[in-house]
């Protein structure tokens, strides 16, 4: 394994500089990569190799011609493969969409291609963003690189076990209620969900429009903080998206949490999360205090109600966003005697299982029987939520918890079961919320990671920076090792 | 004892708002166009486009809403109607559901002398669908559809009225009413035939008296203000034959069918949708500044009522001229221009409706399209009034400014019509006259005054009409003493 391959985004970019390297060479070598390990991992729906080698070869003409480059020029990347790519067929891991090319791309890919930024492919995810581990990929499951038996999480598991297996140096995916943080966490990498309307939606193949927000995997925090800097601003093209300056997220990377009051609701941890999860997450609060900043016990108010309220809003939106795909003008058609028919079989056929799950409860949650029963209801309650945080972070600077409520399980497994119910349920409060939200790796449990969880106020991005970077710079939990040998 | 029935009537109104670019993308908004070329990834619904709201749109929908007297609502939001046809893109189609743009107007009609407010409930904004094809007569019955998505996307502004209107010409003359505001405020091109402009009726019987509403029925596909009254008509006698023989009105959608002159049911209240609506939650609430909306309210045109006063209060015209003057925009201000060279408002009246709007409707033309200028008219009128030619002449000279968009007193020098007064020149034509026509000279002499008119035609025809008919009927007079 090339020494290359373990290095984050920044560090490649400083051989860049140097002339050490060139993005071509970078670029070849991940492709190699991705050939030698991918049929494992099964990280990616699709290999832009053509793509990559031109967008490296222009980066490397720039370079030499001597233009400023931004740090993430001719660095190699994946997109989960609901983001839109012209030109590069875009699948949602969807039958449905097997054969979709979009004529645009969405607003994060324009970025990236202003950036000179490589894309090598685009990643496997659990079907239109429904799922928590990519086993409801209508392809293939994709595997763990730390332990191929395990499930890499998801829904955007492709994206994270692309950063994991080096296939890419970083890769962006969506969150809607965890689908960045929880297989981040799972395959040892940083997943970072920002505020909601910090990052365009714009060419985002929606699962749940008000919860859905694009945001980076990475293997460090500098890294997080360049892809950010890169794809965040407001969009003309997105109306959820907020206007206002945006940041430079690399000032917000400081080695200091003195003085930082933290939250961490043990109440609701308590009896979600396993035991050998809480005991490494102690650990982690027992080292920022450690380091100066104090944690103290808070109680989130509604929070039997997290879960279910995330739930209806998931499946109520996602039933409206994926009712465009009938057969009619694009992606997956067959044929019937009349065009109802035509929309049954291209549906049924279309779409798997937890599509289908998702249409069938969001269908009934909205139709007017019982709109203000469940729809209403649930609107009326993630409001409360939403006030509700906002005083906790009046007076916490952000709240910790482990990311999911257990490690890696094994393909196949009963995922309710050893997740003691949903494995979204630290996640999702976030999208709820509408909250920026990071998950650091936090070391293994049998070689399996273990993620940790930081939310903070909207647009509170600067705190979670700061505590990831903080941790980063002090312990040796949250950049584990790319998995080379064990997959190969 | 017989049952007298009374009608119910509420209108649902549908008006392309016509704004430079769509509703929520920049495809232009435009009629016609080959098929799918006003497209783009936001209104052909591909997967991760989204929808931004056109400010155009919402100005215009403010302005339909203050001129039909409603409350605009400083918050409003858009939501989502769910259900499956080919013509909509994304399977759902955004509209406003329980928070409208507008609320609580009303508009003031006259029928038979008497007026009545009728009030507007609502104005939501939505998104229009594309259209539709079929190689057969319905989509379940074609080989083939074909669809053009260019209407898709374009703003539309649906108008609810209350059940105020009781009977089908008072539902006909208040969507003629409701056309002209929204042409005056230029928000809509208001063309029924283009489908710029459609309604849809709900109708219900009930006994004289009674205060519950009977079983609504509604009415679709009325193409034009007179498919309007006779779908209605035929509808209200419908129901009655139904109500008086004992049978049951069944709540249904029933559409007209103009060739035939009658409604069919479409589907039966079973077969209703459950549209499941919901928040968009790719578009924020529309929020307006109340400052705004008054400098829109106050940058609004004279409306159709208070122009139709000011015709009958100012000018002196009766009731029905004004309201025929003021019936379009273009055409009130055609008539305010020409009375602004020539002052003279009845004739002015006069000379438009009959004679511009004859030779219009007889060659089935609209006024925007027309060659004549306000100026060219009043100047014709004026040329007359002076006794240059005669009003017969005038007609002519009309008929040929209306063929060709040239100047009447070109035309007049051009033809040689002007009229000839001088009594030298007509007392050959006279005697000429006298000469001729010896029996009416005697049955004039022997007391048949009618005669004097046979004779006064004789000297038109010979002149061509040029002769000025005064001077004539004096010289033969005089000659004839
Ligand atoms: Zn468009």
């Amino acid at each position: 394994m090339s020494s290359l391959l373990g290095l984050t985004g920044h560090e490649l970019q400083a051989l860049l500089t140097k002339k050490e390297i060139s993005s071509t060479d970078l670029v070849k070598e991940y492709l190699t990569r991705i050939k030698m390990v991918d049929d494992q991992i099964k990280a990616l729906v699709t290999v832009t190799e053509k793509e990559a080698l031109e967008q490296a070869r222009k980066a490397d003409g720039l370079r030499e011609k001597g233009v400023k480059l931004s740090p993430l020029a001719g660095i190699p990347l994946a997109l989960s493969d609901n983001i839109c790519t012209a030109g590069i067929r875009t699948t949602c891991s969807s039958r449905m969409l097997e054969n979709f090319v979009p004529p645009y791309k969405a607003t994060v890919v324009e970025k990236l291609a202003e950036a000179k930024a490589v894309l090598v492919g685009k990643c496997n995810l659990d079907e239109f963003g429904l799922g928590t581990t990519t086993e409801n990929s209508a392809f293939f499951a994709t595997h763990n690189p730390h332990d191929l038996q395990a499930v890499p999480g998801g829904a955007c598991g492709g994206a994270a076990a692309a950063v994991a297996g080096g296939e890419a140096v970083f890769a962006l995916g969506t969150d809607t209620g965890g689908s960045l943080r929880e297989p981040a966490s799972f395959c040892g990498v940083i997943g970072f969900k920002p505020t909601y309307g910090s990052v365009s939606r714009y060419g985002v193949i929606p699962c749940a429009s008000s919860l859905d927000q694009v945001g980076s995997l990475t293997r460090d925090m500098t890294d997080c903080a360049l892809v950010m800097n890169a794809i965040s601003g407001h969009d003309p093209q997105d109306s959820t998206s907020v206007s206002g300056a945006t940041s430079d997220f690399t000032n917000f990377l400081t080695d200091d949490v003195k003085g930082l009051k933290i939250g961490i609701p043990q109440e609701y941890l308590q009896g979600r999360v396993v035991p050998e999860v809480m005991a490494s997450f102690e650990q982690a609060v027992k080292k920022l205090e450690e380091l100066g900043a104090h944690c103290a016990e808070v109680s989130l108010a509604h929070q039997e109600a997290i879960v279910a309220t995330y739930q209806i809003i998931v499946a109520a939106e996602a039933s409206s966003n994926l009712a465009r795909f009938d057969g009619v003008r694009y992606g997956l058609r067959i044929e019937g005697e009349d065009v109802d028919s035509l929309f049954k079989k291209t549906r049924s056929q279309g779409l798997g299982a937890e599509a289908k799950k998702q249409i069938i409860l969001g269908t009934y949650v909205l139709s007017s029987a019982q709109y203000e029963d469940y729809y209403l209801k649930a609107l009326k309650v993630r409001a409360l939520i939403k006030e509700e945080l906002a005083k906790v972070f009046q007076e916490y600077d952000c709240l910790l918890t482990p990311t999911t409520p257990t490690v890696a399980f094994d393909l196949g497994a009963d995922k309710e079961k050893i997740s003691r119910g949903k494995l979204d349920s630290l996640t999702c409060l976030a999208n709820l919320a509408g909250i920026p939200a990071l998950s650091l790796p936090w070391g293994t449990l049998q070689g399996r990671p273990v993620g940790l969880q930081l939310l903070s106020r909207a647009c509170g991005e600067e705190t979670l920076f700061r505590v990831g970077y903080t941790l980063e710079q002090n312990t040796n939990q949250t950049r584990l090792k790319l998995k080379g040998k064990e997959v190969k | 004892m017989r049952v007298e029935w009374e009608t119910v009537i509420g209108l649902e109104i549908h008006a392309e708002l016509k704004t430079k670019t769509k509703i929520f993308c920049s495809c232009p908004n435009e009629f016609g166009g080959k098929e799918n070329t006003h497209v783009c990834p936001v209104c052909l619904g591909l997967p991760g486009a989204l929808p931004v709201l056109n400010k155009q749109v919402v100005e215009y929908a403010v302005r339909a809403g203050v001129a039909l007297n409603c409350a605009i609502q400083s918050y409003s939001k858009f939501d989502r109607k769910n259900y499956f046809y080919p013509d909509l893109p994304t399977a759902y189609q955004i509209s406003q559901y329980d928070l409208p743009i507008c609320r609580n107007g009303y508009l003031e009609i006259e029928v038979n002398g008497e007026k009545k407010k009728i009030r507007i409930n609502r104005i939501h904004l939505e998104e229009d669908a594309g259209k539709l094809l079929h190689s057969g007569s319905s989509i379940t019955s074609s080989q083939y559809s074909l669809a053009d998505y260019n209407r898709a996307g374009v703003p539309l502004i649906e108008i609810v009225t209350e059940p105020d209107l009781s009977s089908a010409e008072e539902a006909r003359v208040f969507l003629e009413q409701l056309r002209a505001v929204l042409e005056y405020t230029e928000v809509s091109d208001v063309k029924m035939e283009e489908g710029s402009l459609r309604c849809d009726a709900n109708i219900s019987l009930r006994p004289v008296g009674s205060t519950k509403l009977g079983t609504k029925m509604e009415i679709k596909n009325m193409n034009s203000f007179r498919a309007l009254e006779r779908a209605l008509a035929y509808e209200i006698e419908r129901q009655q034959e139904v109500l008086e023989e004992g049978g049951k009105i069944v709540q249904e959608t029933r559409a007209w069918d103009e060739g035939k002159g009658m409604t069919a049911v479409m589907r039966s209240k079973e077969e209703a949708h459950d549209y499941r609506y919901f928040p968009d939650p790719d578009l924020a609430p529309i929020i307006l500044e109340p400052e705004w909306v008054e400098e829109i309210r106050a940058s609004l045109p004279e409306l159709p009522e208070a122009r139709k006063e000011r015709l009958v209060q100012e000018l002196g015209l009766s009731a029905y001229d004004a309201g025929v003057l003021t019936a379009s925009r273009a055409l009130a201000e055609f008539f305010d221009q020409t009375v602004a060279v020539y002052n003279a408002p009845k004739v002015v009246a006069n000379w438009i409706m009959v004679e511009y709007l004859g030779l219009l409707n007889a060659n089935n033309l609209e006024l925007e399209k027309s060659k004549i200028t306000p100026k060219q008219l009043a100047t014709l009128l004026i040329v007359q009034a002076e006794g240059k030619i005669s009003g017969k002449i005038a007609k002519k000279v009309f008929a040929e400014m209306f063929a060709t968009g040239k100047d009447p007193e070109k035309i007049i020098k051009e033809k040689g019509l002007v009229q000839i007064s001088d009594e030298g020149a007509l007392a050959a034509v006279v005697d000429k006259v006298i000469a001729a026509n010896p029996q009416s000279v005697e049955d004039y002499r022997g007391g048949k005054k009618k005669a004097l008119g046979y004779l006064v035609g004789q000297v038109m025809k010979e002149t061509k009409g040029q002769a000025n008919p005064g001077v004539v009927n004096k010289l033969l007079q005089e000659k004839l003493k």
